[in-house]
């Protein structure tokens, strides 16, 4: 059987999974469409958000970032998996106990100012429709790499699908869907990891494996590894190239900005008890962990082949020849087909620039001649590691359900947004049960095809607008959200003043380092050489985050203290016990 | 509220022991991973220090003990107070 019935095969049967999960979990009412009934268990609900949360960029982008950014690129692991500690601790349960729909409700009704909720709905649509258009890019990208389509066709088809469980079930079809492509995620993966870690290290665990000896060369792998990459003149892997100030404020600002990303909030209202939101998100992490383990062990041990295979004689010695590339073979005689194969997708580029017909991969710019793009070191990996067909079909699966899972749970927020808090919370309070679930089906179907429709066009920027997206959840949700539980001394003026002023300077600061809305030119700074010491745009959410709490904090006592009802609502969502019943909501 | 000095001691208990956990939080993440990391250099694993084991695997894998502490003390409180679901 050839590679293309392969990848038609697997991926069609995860989607004919998805579908017949679309079609037993469908929503019947508002609580079924917003949170699944609150009947999901905790430890599915912690699949379902390890899928949710893991996006295209976990699942293809990650180890690649790490492989060539090294020990810097620690940030990125610590801070989307440290946010899930603030979570569990900080926000999911007392929401659960809150027992609404969304988290611009939340903010409502603790600030009891309806400006409060529509900013915090202006934030989260603003963030979930920019990390939206990245999955939707990925969508299409994934089917015409894997199954030769036309990218729009793709894109199509992955819309047709979201919209089958998404629509119909809700946030019950969602999580169940979730649920299943977590599985079908992990296990791509993991076993290309595996075999590679094995023939690299002997071990089967790439975690260990990192820290294990190359059987090469007999020294540890990390050390093979740091002295390849500093020989040929790359930036060290194990050291620190970054200042301590910006890797700081950016692992920071990725775990404030994970913890406020609504639609991974409200992953935490499905489950039945306020105890199961905290060991839910223990789940979660706990699902979340198996890929963000193993990400760091590829990127090194890819990293490691890359360089091994352009320089097969050791470094200083004859590098890969063009008629060696061309036959597949190199001068030990092992197959590297897979240069040749990604050299036509354009992932990988080479130039022979000097003309002796080898192609040489150093630290040197004017002298390098292999430009490699991150997505590889995830998605040639099984050729790298000559595994069979099928496990090539299911990294095609798995970056597909990475995508479509984050995709449907952004969707979700939006929508709810849409028909919750903007349709039922503001337009029409009236609307009767049947009348708002059928807003919420509608909202999901205009939500995603706006989402299509941006993921075949996508703005110029959509690259770079994953900072805004971090930076807004950081700057304005989190720290809202967290003095709506911890004080009651912050009132509705503070919690509006405070909002706007983290929100202004974030976004401020990143149009002044990425151009006015991101348009080219208009920037007046850049990340190289930033406004303020060296703390770049991408870190610049958690600076946003600590201007809010001062901003509320101020202005709070400044003016009046809360409404007793509303002191009465702050008590009764930090205990457990008996939900609603205290407030008389 | 029918017990608030009860309630007012279960915050408080709650309160403490987010701030020991939030502690060991910052410490191997913030801590070991960055900040500290040239005082661990010493010590060796696997090819790299300490400080580097931490940035990239050790702090996730504290990270999902004081998640599971967290829940399980928590728990405990709840039937010591009497405000379990």
């Amino acid at each position: 059987m050839d590679q293309y019935t392969l990848n038609l095969l697997i991926v069609g049967a995860t989607f004919a999974l998805y579908i017949g999960i679309a079609i037993w979990a469908r929503a019947g009412s508002t609580s079924e469409f917003y949170a699944a009934g609150r009947g999901v268990h905790p430890v599915m609900n912690g699949m379902a958000t390890g899928a949710d949360w893991m996006s295209a960029a976990s699942f293809i982008s990650m180890a690649g970032l790490i492989a060539f950014g090294g020990y810097d690129t620690s940030a990125y692991l610590m801070g989307w998996t440290g946010g899930y500690v603030l979570l569990a601790m900080l926000l999911a349960p007392y929401l659960r106990k809150f027992g609404k729909f969304t988290v611009p409700e939340f903010i409502g009704d603790r600030f009891y100012s309806p400006t409060a909720r529509l900013v915090a709905v202006v934030c989260l649509i603003v963030a979930s429709v920019t990390y939206v258009i990245g999955q939707m890019t990925g969508v299409g990208v994934a089917f015409s790499r894997f199954l030769e389509v036309e990218n729009s066709t793709g894109l199509y088809i992955g819309a047709g699908i979201v919209f089958m469980y998404a629509v119909l079930g809700g946030m019950k079809g969602i999580t169940y869907t979730q649920v299943a492509q977590y599985v079908v995620l992990i296990i791509a993966y993991t076993i290309p990891a595996v075999f590679i870690s094995l023939q690299l290290t002997g071990n089967p665990i790439p975690g260990l494996g990192l820290f294990s000896n190359d059987v090469a060369t007999g020294q540890p792998l990390l050390s093979t590894l740091e002295g390849l990459v500093t020989d040929l003149g790359f930036k060290s892997y194990l050291s620190q190239s970054d200042t301590t100030l910006n890797m700081v404020l950016f692992t920071a600002s990725l775990m404030i900005g994970t913890a406020g990303l609504p639609h991974v909030i409200v992953r935490f209202f499905t489950v039945p008890k306020v105890a199961d939101a905290r060991s839910s998100a223990g789940w979660a992490l706990v699902f979340i962990a198996l890929l963000y383990l193993t990400a760091p062990a590829v990127a090194a041990m890819a990293r490691l082949n890359l360089i091994n295979t352009f320089h097969p004689n050791g470094v200083g010695e004859a590098t890969l020849t063009l008629a060696e590339i061309e036959a597949g073979v190199d001068a030990q005689g092992k197959d590297i087909t897979w240069v040749n194969n990604w050299a036509k997708t354009g992932l990988l580029k080479f130039d022979d620039k000097n003309g002796d017909g080898m192609i040489q991969y150093v630290g040197d710019k004017d002298a390098n001649e292999l430009t490699v793009n991150n997505d590889i070191m995830v998605l040639a990996n099984p050729e790298i590691a000559n595994l069979p067909g099928w496990v090539i079909a299911l990294v095609a699966a798995g970056g597909l359900a990475a995508a479509l899972s984050t995709a449907a749970g952004l969707l979700l927020a939006i929508s709810s947004a849409i028909s919750h808090d903007l349709i039922k919370g503001a337009i029409n309070p009236k609307i009767s049960e049947r009348g708002e679930l059928l807003a919420a089906r509608i909202s999901m179907g205009v939500a995603i095809a706006v989402a299509t429709y941006l993921g075949l066009n996508p703005p110029g920027f959509a690259a770079q607008t994953v900072a805004l997206a971090f930076g807004l959840a950081a700057a304005s949700l989190f720290p809202a959200i967290l003095m709506g539980i911890f004080s009651k001394r912050i009132n509705n003026t503070g919690a509006v003043a405070g909002m706007l002023a983290g929100l202004l300077v974030t976004v401020v600061y990143i149009f002044l380092h990425k151009g006015w809305f991101f348009i080219p030119d208009t920037n007046s700074f850049t990340d190289a050489d930033p406004l303020l010491l060296s703390i770049k745009s991408t870190s610049f959410g958690a600076v946003g985050a600590i201007v809010n709490f001062v901003v509320a904090y101020v202005v709070s006592n400044a003016t009046e203290e809360p409404p007793v009802e509303i002191q009465e609502l702050v008590e009764s969502i930090r205990v457990p016990k008996g939900a609603g019943a205290a407030t008389g909501h | 509220m029918a017990d608030k000095s009860s309630s007012n001691a279960y915050w408080a208990a709650n309160i403490r022991l987010i701030r020991v956990l939030l502690i060991v939080w910052g410490l191997v993440s913030f801590g070991f991973g960055i900040l500290l990391r040239p005082m661990l250099s010493g010590v060796g694993v696997g090819g790299t220090d300490l400080g580097f084991w931490f940035a990239q695997q050790g702090s996730i894998l504290v990270f999902l003990v004081l998640i599971f502490v967290y829940a399980a003390r928590m728990n405990k409180l709840d039937r010591e107070h009497g405000v379990e679901e």
